[in-house]
Formats: structure tokens, C-alpha cells, sequence
């Protein structure tokens, strides 16, 4: 599975990288995620429940931040194990730029799936991926408004 | 009688299954059953480091929890096949051991290891999720084109070069001259697209151990429950023969799927004894995409010349047959002696070569799927065919008339002796009942809607009833294919028939005992086939390859003409007549050209209270017969397909199939004609909708019906369907087989018509509307171009 998309955050680049860098937040805007704890300096342990087409994996792995460029990019990858549902792994390459609305968020994802989730799901891969991407972005923009509003 | 030979007596089975009385084998419920669910890899290639059962078997009701390494242990044996092929250069071929769980590696998507019994099937499969398997991941092989190129992953160690033999029939140089010296050659590169079976009944088992008599019963969706009896005793160590029965129940389809004996009843088999429970298990639709064994996935070049006049000089045949991850019961039989020896198809060949390399792959084990190598040939010749008659400017049928063959018997240079056959008969049958004079004017009218119409042939000949059982022995088979059959006639004169054979789909049952009204005029009725059961039926190697006609039926007819023997025997006796005057009909033993007469049911009582039989007699009225035939059969026939594209969306609609075969005698048309029906069905399936697809890491992606697609009823026409018979002269009744028939003429049919329909020959199957619209643009930029 390949996906590419660009998001515009209304936040400055320097707020928006320190987000996706701490696990509370990408804990709770996470569609499904479970758990997020961070093990070492650039590895979290992650619990999240997902449903493709007909199958719910609950998928549990380690995830991993690499090629870090503060503020502008990194790349984050893992690997997921779901039991008898199958795995997914894969990695997604970020990138923040400024601009005047805040911060425009690019990114490519590149994944693979195996077991149940390969035979019944690889149909429906791309638009869940899509659906919850977009489900993450509406969550993050969420989260940096109501800390906004906060301070 | 209207009950025997030609009568289109309505299929007796039916009534029980489309009432739903039927009795299969996830049906049958045992007490103190057990269910059985498998955890399998989810990757292609993987090593497996670590099992953990423990939070699986802490749940309640799971009862135990079994794996491949403990299977060794006690002693089963690994999986074997049936066929031994000896490559070109005299090696024998070398296969990757099979362990019916995993021990270490996991080999394809799917591969069993573990199997989890509890006490209810949600159970067993909520805890076979549970089971924690570690995984080192290796590198996968998936892609027979790629398997023997330098550096490809290695599915087995012991198999280098992923390479299991490279086997060669015909003769080269005969071949390479022809090809010199044709005035045009064409070529063709082909993929046979890898199918899945789909018996509309997935695999099931029960397994019964009995722990005072130490003896097993299976309950198994097979096509031979006693070549499955035999093999699980001689090989695979479950239980000496006559210590297991293997019941083969009502079973709801197989298409050669259900011949093979697989893991998973010889895990039930073994978790029965290991924890005194009976164990069942049901495949899942998904884990049949899986395991069932998959089938064709052939990557072919071939080369055909031609002389000026047209005639065939030579053929030559390149293939990479795809055996998957391990060597299934007739994997290697199907590609070679079921698909080389029928290179010749119905034509007079000079020099034929063919060179097929066999090789694993991390997929499904393939194996022989209605037709089995027989339409991997087929399409490879017709297609070959129309296309040369397209670039030589002639006409597609008039180019098949001038290289038919019409002498019989006629030696092929590849192995088999066709006995008989009429090709122009069927091809002029089809074409009349096609109207191909009327197709131009059809075009033109489909053509003043929009569409482009197509009109595509195929002239096939395949080989049935596989024999004689010395020759197979010869050409490496491990077992004989002769069929057994017995024929009981009740003291009251009913008569029950058993045979080797199995029904599943087939309609035996009917046709089977239709043998016996037709010898002795008694109602179909009072006549009954047993079948299934190895305790019921002595012996028998199962029905496939369109063998129950010929060679099953024909062992029933020889039974039934020893018991004719000891009738008239019997009724010469007690009417004091010579038993050459002695004529049995219409339920009537009688003298010749007199008043004296016996119903039959008084020879049969007469038989049994044995008060006044001839001297020396035996009483009773039993008699069993062995049949081994002398040769194959060689069904044929002519198809020919008509399709209308829509060049805007690609979708083909098959307006018209005729189908003209010769099937030798035929017992029942109404059940040949739905053999025929089903078959050139799954056919159109393999043409335009069908296809097994892995992604690069292995991943099996159409493990639903949502990604593999079934034909269905409107991807089919109403069939127009006549026979142009000659007997085979090779059995008794002069029957060729009719149940493959259809799906290995069909796919080239659809496929020429298409061609025909958009202009271009650079098409592979499945013909879905986007590869038919892709072809399309590709052959109007060509055009464009020029």
C-alpha cells in the first residue's frame, strides 16, 4: 500500500513537531490506538484496534522514529502484530513546512499487510488507510486547538 | 427399458439435497466431539522460533493444544506424492519434504502450525488465535517465472534452484526441423492464470478414535476415501488399513480438490488418539482460498509451423509449471503426462517437443483441477491455432480441417494412441448449430449498436479414465488405475451395486444403476449404489479425470454380465432349459421361443434358499469384477463461442456457446449435458473472471469471494449443447468420460472469440473488462501508430 497527502495545521511548525513527537498526544488522536509508551528515546510500544472490511486486528508493535530533522521531518516506522488477523508493517516519511496558515504537514506512507488482513482486507487497505489518516489529522487539529485554547 | 442406457432418468440423489437432507460431513455429530482449528503462517517464508499455547490452553474448554515437532515425534509420516517424474537428463525429480505441520519453516501462507482442539468450533478458533507463534522472517519466492533464475529464494533446501524437474516429451530434433522448414511461424507467450477449485462445500473431517478397539474412522469430503485409506495407513502411519474406515458422505463438489489426502485430516486423525475425543473440523471459505490445492499457473512460450499449404510442421513448448511449496498427491503427473502428451491435440503433427520445468514456489500446493493439465494444452494449441490462422489469412475452421486427424488408431509423437474420433463431424455439428454463415450479419448488427462481436472456436481432445495400470506404472504412478466393482442381487431381487468410484456431484447414483436396468429390464427402483465407504466396498481409487464412466462404470457391466452368467445358470437349472436359451428382459428370466419363465426376483430367492441349484453351485448371487482398461479415452469436441465487447467498459457478454462432443456412448444425456453445463462454466470462470493472486511478499490477496470472483449466471448463456458420438473402442460400453470436457475446451473458445471481437491477440486470462479494455487501446494505438 502506497498513500501520499498534505495536510494544512493552523499551528506554527515548531507546535506542531513537538506534537508529533509526544506520545499523549499521538495517543489520542490515534484512531484505535490502545497504548503508546515510549521505551527509549525514539521508540514507543503501541496497542491499537483496527478494523479493515471484515477483519478487527488488534495490533501490537513497536514503532520507531528515525531520520530525525527537527522541525522538519522524520520518518516513522514499525511493525504490527495481530495474531492470527495478520500484520501490518511499513513506514511513513513526514515532512512540516511553514506557511502562512501554519503548517503544512506532507507525508508518504509505504505499507505492507499480511495473513487475514492481506486476503479479506488488501481491497479495502487504501481507503481505510485514507479514512484513518484523515480521522488522525481531524483529531490532531482537535487536540492543538483545545491546547490553544487552553493556554 | 426406459430406465437403462440413453434414458434421461431424473437424478434420484437430488431429492435428498434440494430438500436438505443431504448428509455431509460437518453433519455428522459424534458424542464427546471435539472441534479442531489450525493456526497457520501468515507469512510466506518464515522459520518458526517459538510457539506459546499457554494463554490458549489456560482458557476453559480448550482441551489441548498439538504441533508439528510432537506429530514427528510420534511417528507420522510426512506427505507424499503419487507420481514420480524423471527429468530429461534420466535424474529423478526432487521434491521439499512435506511435514503435515510445520517443524521448522513455514512455506506459504498458510501452512499448518498448530493444531488447537476444544469443545466448541468458536472456541477452537478464539484460542488458535491465542496461540503466540515467533517468526523469523525469510525471503519469498513467489513468482514461477522468477523461481529458477539466479538468486531466488530458496523454498527448500534441499531442492536447489527451486528446480523439482525439467522433463522433456516428443522429440526435439523432429520438432526443430519442422519449425526450419515452415514458410510461417507463430509464436505465443501464455499464462495459464492460477485458479482455486471453490467446491461449494469447503473440507471437512471427523475423526473417531476408539480407544477400546484401537481403530479409527474418518469422515472426509473425499473423491477416493480408499486411496486416502491407504495412504494414511501405508504412509502416513496413522492406523493399519483395517483399522481405520474411511466414510466419504455426501460430498458437495471437488473438482480434483478433494482427491488429495491433507494435513488437516491427518491431524485430526492423530489429536483423536492423542486426546480421546472425536475431532472435527471445517474449513472456513478463507482458509479454503488458502489450502485447498490451487491450480494451472503455467508461464508457457510456444511455436507452431506452418507450410504454405497450411499444414502443421512442427510445435515447440516451453513451461514453467508452479508446483507451489510442496509436492501434492498428482502435482507432478498433472503438468507432464496430463498436459504434454496432449500436445498433438486433434492434429497431425510431424514433430512435436515439449519441455516443462517444474518448480516451487512459497504459494498453495498446486495440483490437478477439473481437466487437469489437459486445458493448460488446450488453450496453448487453440489459441495457437486461431491466431495462425488469422496472420495466414484463413479461415480459423478450415485451417483445423486441413491438419485434423482421420485415421485411427493414430500414434502421436507424444506418448498416447488416440483410438477414435471424428473431428470434422463435430466441427461441422457446432458450426451448423452456431449458424456461422449468419455471424457476418451479426457482427454488423452488433456493430450498429456499439459492439464489437466475436466469433472464436476450439476442436479438443483430451484423455480420460487414465490406464492402463502398467502403463502408468511405467510412466511413474505409485498406484494402478483399474476400478472394482460388485454387484448383489438380493433374495428378493433387489439389487445393490458397489463401486470404487465416488459421487460427488456426479450423479452415480442414477447412472450407475441405470447399467443394471438396462441388463436385466428391472425398475431402477429396486437397484441402489453403495459407494463411499471402505468398509462397505472392498476397494477403489476414487473418482477423478472422467474415470467413473469409463472405467468405473465398465467394472460395474462386467460384474453385472457375471452375475447374467449365473442367472441363466440358475434358471436353466429350475426351468430345465439349455442356458443359451435362457433371455433375461423386462424383469422376466425366460426360455426362448416358450411359456417358461421365472420373474427375476425367483431367481434371486432361488439363489439364496439354494434348495434346487445345479450341481456343485455356489449359493448366492454375488459377483465383484476388477477392470483394468487397455488404453486412456479420448473424449473430443467442438466449441464455439460468440461474444459482443463494449468497447467503452471492456465487458464481454458470451451471446452464444455451442458445444458439439464426442463422448462415445452416453448413459444419461440429461446429466451429460449438466456435466457439460458446469464444466465449460468453470471454464468461462478461468476466461473471464478467475484468478489466484499473491502479492510480491506472498501475501495470498483474493482470500474471499469479495477478490476472487465466481462466474455466475449472467456471465454465462443458455448452452446449446449436441454430441457427435463414436465408442470408444477400449471399454465395454463404449463411454470416453464427459465430466472435464467443458472446462478444457472452453477457456480458448471465449478467449479467440474476444480476440476475434477486438482486433488483438495480446490478451491472457482472465479476460476482465480492464485487461480487455487495456488491449483494446493498446491494439488502436497500434493501429494509430502504423
Amino acid at each position: 500500500m502506497e498513500m501520499t497527502g498534505e495536510h494544512l495545521i493552523a499551528a506554527p511548525r515548531d507546535v506542531v513537531w513537538e506534537a508529533l513527537n509526544d506520545e499523549n498526544v499521538l495517543r489520542a488522536c490515534i484512531p484505535g490506538c490502545e497504548e503508546l509508551n515510549r521505551i527509549s528515546e525514539n521508540e514507543l510500544h503501541a496497542i491499537a484496534v483496527q478494523k479493515i472490511g471484515p477483519v478487527k486486528a488488534r495490533l501490537e508493535g513497536t514503532v520507531e522514529l528515525v531520520n530525525l530533522n527537527p522541525p522538519e521531518s522524520y520518518t516513522i516506522q514499525g511493525e504490527g502484530k495481530g495474531g492470527v488477523a495478520g500484520f501490518a508493517k511499513g513506514g511513513a516519511d513526514v515532512m512540516l513546512t511553514e506557511v502562512p496558515e501554519g503548517t503544512r504537514l506532507t507525508y508518504e506512507v509505504k505499507a505492507t499487510v499480511g495473513g487475514k488482513l492481506a486476503q479479506l482486507g488488501s481491497r479495502l487497505i487504501n481507503a481505510t488507510a485514507r479514512k484513518l489518516a484523515a480521522k488522525f489529522f481531524d483529531n490532531f487539529q482537535a487536540h492543538l486547538n483545545s491546547a490553544d485554547a487552553a493556554e | 427399458m426406459s430406465d437403462g442406457i440413453g434414458a434421461r432418468v431424473k437424478r434420484r440423489e437430488d431429492k435428498r439435497f434440494i430438500t436438505g437432507k443431504g448428509k455431509y460431513t460437518d453433519d455428522i455429530r459424534m458424542d464427546n466431539q471435539a472441534y479442531a482449528a489450525f493456526v497457520r503462517s501468515p507469512h510466506a517464508s518464515a522459520r518458526v522460533t517459538n510457539i506459546d499455547a499457554s494463554a490458549a490452553l489456560a482458557m476453559e474448554g480448550v482441551v489441548a493444544v498439538h504441533t508439528g515437532p510432537e506429530m514427528k515425534e510420534d511417528g507420522i509420516g510426512d506427505i507424499i506424492t503419487g507420481w514420480a517424474i524423471t527429468s530429461k537428463d534420466g535424474s529423478p525429480m526432487t521434491c521439499g519434504v512435506w511435514n503435515p505441520m510445520v517443524t521448522e519453516f513455514a512455506r506459504y501462507v498458510g501452512d499448518a502450525i498448530a493444531i488447537v482442539i476444544a469443545d466448541t468450533q468458536d472456541l477452537a478458533r478464539i484460542a488458535a488465535e491465542a496461540v503466540e507463534v515467533t517468526y523469523e522472517e525469510l525471503p519469498a519466492c513467489v513468482n514461477p517465472a522468477d523461481a529458477l533464475k539466479d538468486g531466488a529464494p530458496q523454498v527448500h533446501g534441499n531442492v536447489p534452484g527451486n528446480l523439482i524437474f525439467d522433463w522433456e516429451v516428443g522429440d526435439e530434433a523432429a520438432a526443430d526441423e519442422g519449425l526450419a522448414k515452415a514458410t510461417h511461424v507463430t509464436e505465443i507467450d501464455l499464462i495459464n492464470n492460477r485458479l482455486s477449485p471453490n467446491a461449494i462445500e469447503p473440507r471437512s473431517a471427523v475423526a473417531i478414535f476408539d480407544d477400546a478397539e484401537d481403530h479409527y474412522t474418518l469422515y472426509s469430503t473425499s473423491q477416493n476415501p480408499h486411496v486416502a485409506r491407504l495412504v494414511l495407513s501405508a504412509f502416513y502411519n496413522v492406523a493399519p488399513e483395517h483399522k481405520l474406515r474411511v466414510i466419504a458422505p455426501d460430498v458437495g463438489g471437488g473438482f480434483g480438490s478433494k482427491i488429495y489426502i491433507y494435513p488437516e485430516e491427518i491431524a485430526c486423525l492423530w489429536a483423536s488418539m492423542k486426546t480421546k475425543r472425536s475431532v472435527k473440523w471445517t474449513a472456513q471459505r478463507t482458509e479454503s482460498f488458502m489450502t485447498d490445492a490451487h491450480a494451472r499457473d503455467h508461464v508457457t512460450k510456444a511455436r507452431m509451423g506452418f507450410d504454405a499449404d497450411g499444414k502443421i510442421t512442427g510445435f515447440k513448448i516451453d513451461t514453467i509449471a508452479n508446483i507451489g511449496a510442496y509436492v501434492s498427491l498428482f502435482a507432478t503427473a498433472t503438468p507432464t503426462y496430463l498436459y504434454g502428451t496432449l500436445a498433438s491435440g486433434v492434429y497431425d503433427i510431424p514433430g512435436i517437443y515439449c519441455n516443462v520445468k517444474a518448480v516451487h514456489t512459497n504459494t498453495a500446493p498446486v495440483d490437478a483441477y477439473r481437466g487437469a493439465g489437459r486445458p493448460e494444452a488446450t488453450y496453448m494449441i487453440e489459441r495457437l491455432i486461431e491466431m495462425s490462422a488469422r496472420q495466414l489469412g484463413m479461415d480459423p475452421a478450415e485451417l483445423r480441417r486441413k491438419n485434423f486427424i482421420r485415421e485411427f488408431p493414430y500414434q502421436t509423437p507424444v506418448i498416447l494412441q488416440y483410438d477414435s474420433g471424428d473431428f470434422d463431424a463435430c466441427l461441422d455439428k457446432a458450426q451448423a448449430l452456431a449458424d456461422v454463415a449468419g455471424f457476418p450479419a451479426r457482427k454488423a448488427e452488433a456493430a450498429a449498436r456499439g459492439k464489437l462481436r466475436g466469433i472464436g472456436y476450439s476442436t479438443f481432445i483430451e484423455a480420460c479414465g487414465i490406464a492402463p495400470s502398467a502403463a502408468v506404472g511405467s510412466l511413474g504412478s505409485a498406484v494402478g488405475l483399474w476400478e472394482s466393482a460388485e454387484v448383489r442381487v438380493n433374495p428378493v431381487g433387489t439389487i445393490e451395486i458397489l463401486t470404487g468410484c465416488h459421487s460427488h456431484g456426479q450423479g452415480h447414483e442414477t447412472t450407475f444403476c441405470q447399467l443394471a436396468a438396462e441388463k436385466f429390464g428391472v425398475p431402477i427402483d429396486n437397484v441402489k449404489l453403495v459407494h463411499g465407504d471402505t468398509d462397505a466396498v472392498q476397494f477403489g481409487m476414487g473418482t477423478y479425470g472422467s474415470r467413473s464412466g469409463p472405467v468405473g462404470m465398465s467394472a460395474v457391466m462386467k460384474a453385472l454380465e457375471k452375475v447374467e452368467a449365473k442367472v441363466k445358470k440358475i434358471a436353466a437349472h429350475q426351468l430345465e432349459a439349455s442356458e443359451d436359451d435362457i433371455v433375461i428382459e423386462g424383469g422376466e428370466v425366460s426360455v426362448a421361443g416358450t411359456d417358461k419363465k421365472m420373474a427375476w426376483h425367483e431367481v434371486g430367492l432361488a439363489a439364496y434358499i439354494a434348495h434346487n441349484l445345479p450341481e456343485g453351485m455356489e449359493p448366492g448371487l454375488k459377483e465383484g469384477s476388477f477392470f483394468d482398461p487397455v488404453n486412456f479415452s479420448f473424449p473430443s469436441g467442438c466449441f464455439i463461442c460468440e461474444v459482443e465487447v463494449d468497447p467503452d467498459t471492456g465487458e464481454t457478454e458470451i451471446v452464444q456457446f455451442v458445444s458439439a462432443d464426442d463422448f462415445g456412448v452416453i448413459i444419461n444425456p440429461m446429466i451429460v449435458e449438466g456435466q457439460v453445463h458446469g464444466g465449460v462454466t468453470q471454464g468461462i470462470g478461468q476466461a473471464l473472471t478467475e484468478c489466484v493472486v499473491y502479492d510480491e511478499s506472498g501475501q495470498l490477496v483474493t482470500g474471499s469471494y469479495m477478490d476472487y470472483t465466481m462466474p455466475r449466471a449472467d456471465n454465462v448463456p443458455s448452452f446449446k449443447v449436441e454430441h457427435s458420438s463414436t465408442p470408444s473402442p477400449t471399454n465395454p460400453l463404449g463411454i470416453k468420460g464427459c465430466g472435464e470436457a467443458g472446462a478444457i475446451g472452453s477457456p480458448p473458445a471465449v478467449i479467440n472469440a474476444i480476440t476475434d471481437a477486438i482486433g488483438t491477440d495480446n490478451l491472457q486470462m482472465p479476460a476482465t473488462p480492464q485487461a480487455v479494455w487495456m488491449a483494446l487501446q493498446s491494439a488502436q494505438t497500434s493501429m494509430a501508430a502504423e
